[in-house]
């Protein structure tokens, strides 16, 4: 285990946004150093038209590889990978990535709760869900979930979000672990513990 | 926790039961959809339990059906990713052409809509009257759903956006009468339409095919089903054949990789090699 970083306590840091979250990510995911020892996965609401933008606008700017999920994929450690759009995106057992194309849940496909839930059986105490920024109340159930699976979960405070929805909704259904501001999250990718 | 393990106990015993007492071979699909799928049936049906869930299933065929309804999940929509449909038309339908007649099979019709959605493609091109397609699923609530080709009126206008977007060379609004809040497609579109019950995970080669078309449905999947399922289509296909997958799916990973080539590599379409 690298002491360096909190999240080595982790296998897998699954990240939930919506509106508000591109800028999120874009301000956080290049600040991961190349020695950051978990896998993590996003969800972050997108219409299916706009498919492969995101993962070609950020993937130059990390250090970290970053990907579109593929369907059985292994999760590897140190790789960020994004929930193809139009495709819930699933952790199986047995630590692969399963996509599907079931219904939409609250109203979205990729859905935060989808990839929360499965990832909690998957990864269990190993995981840690994150929610910012997001106009809806995905990512709430799923995050619950996490907990009772003895994962943990930290929220963006709704203060700093552009759109609270979303965390507000998350911090209504049940306690977090930590709600953090951007310094917070800073830190946390950048290696130290939470201040 | 030991709730949650004994619901994975729960489930594989729920699906070798449905395998012994109905033939539904759902062992191999994959973990995480169908517990997902099993617990939302669940929650439906006021079913506290998979053990009573299995209960019921296996003591009533009617229980079995409804479950059936959860587990196969149909969202598809006419001309789906419009790209792959243009791409059809334009590099695989050429070739295509050359063939005296045609058969066409499209693996996991579900509802239908990727059924005549290939149709209507195949009459602008000319090719309808010489094809045969076979429409297959396990799901025969489906397979009805199909038959019927009718469909919810609002969702005309995504339907008639991706036709436009698919190369579609008149008006969608060709092809079907509106009606008691449905559209009703042409049912001359399904001359040549073979439906059949066909299994994946059972069932075996039929058929000579030309053309393959199975987007969507190996996802549900494990691996060694999708192995299963990549070998019958490989062994299904005619010399130099074509076979379609989902934008998100890949090839790449099975043993019958080494026996395709790259036709379209966006839009996943492969093409069986010349044999060694």
């Amino acid at each position: 285990m690298n002491a360096k970083f909190l999240a080595a306590r982790f296998d897998l840091i699954a990240i939930g946004c919506s509106a508000g979250g591109f800028d999120l990510l874009n301000d956080l995911l290049p600040r991961l150093p190349a020695d950051f020892p978990a896998a993590i996965a996003v969800v972050i609401h997108i219409a299916p038209a706009s498919r492969n933008g995101i993962v070609e606008v950020l993937a130059p700017k990390c250090r970290l590889p970053l990907k579109e999920a593929e369907d059985k994929e292994l999760v590897r450690p140190a790789t960020i990978y994004f929930a193809p759009p139009g495709y819930h995106l699933l952790v199986e057992p047995d630590r692969r990535f399963t996509l599907s194309v079931d219904e939409p849940v609250n109203y979205s496909r990729p859905s935060i709760d989808v990839l929360f839930e499965s990832a909690a059986i998957a990864y269990r105490e190993r995981l840690l869900g994150i929610l910012l920024s997001g106009a809806n109340s995905d990512g709430a159930a799923g995050l619950q979930s996490i907990r009772n699976l003895k994962g943990k979960i930290f929220v963006q405070d709704p203060k700093e979000a552009t759109h609270p929805e979303m965390p507000r909704a998350a911090l209504d259904l049940g306690p977090a672990d930590a709600v953090v501001s951007l310094e917070d999250l800073y830190r946390f990718v950048g290696g130290s513990a939470l201040g | 926790m030991v709730e949650l393990e004994t619901i994975d106990i729960e489930i594989r015993l729920l699906l070798e039961g449905i395998f012994i007492r109905y033939g539904a071979d759902f062992r191999d699909y994959s973990p995480a959809s169908v517990r997902r799928r099993v617990v939302l049936a669940m929650e439906k049906g006021g079913i506290p339990s998979v053990s009573q869930l299995q209960e019921r299933v296996l003591a009533r065929p009617e229980a079995f059906d409804s479950l059936l309804q959860f587990l196969l999940v149909p969202t598809s929509e006419m001309f789906r990713d419009p790209s792959y449909f243009r791409t059809i038309r334009e590099t695989v339908v050429p070739l295509l052409k050359t063939y005296p007649s045609l058969k066409i099979w499209v693996a996991g019709c579900s509802n239908g809509e990727e059924l005549y959605s290939l149709a209507i493609l195949l009459r602008e091109e000319g090719l309808l009257e010489k094809t045969i397609l076979y429409a297959t699923d396990i799901n025969p609530k489906a397979l009805e759903r199909a038959k019927n080709g009718i469909y919810p009126i609002d969702l005309a206008p995504k339907f008639t956006d991706n036709y436009q977007k698919a190369g579609g060379r008149a008006a969608f609004s060709d092809y079907y009468r509106a009606g008691y809040g449905s559209i009703i497609l042409d049912a001359s579109l399904r001359t040549n339409v073979v439906f059949a019950d066909h299994s994946l995970a059972t069932d075996n080669v039929f058929a000579e095919i030309q053309f393959i078309s199975c987007r969507n449905v190996l996802i549900y999947f494990n691996r060694k089903l999708q192995d299963r399922s990549f070998r019958l289509f490989a062994d299904s296909l005619g010399f130099r054949g074509f076979l379609g997958i989902g934008s998100k799916e890949t090839l790449r990973f099975s043993n019958v990789y080494p026996e395709f080539e790259e036709f379209a590599a966006v839009e996943r379409i492969y093409r069986k090699r010349r044999a060694v």
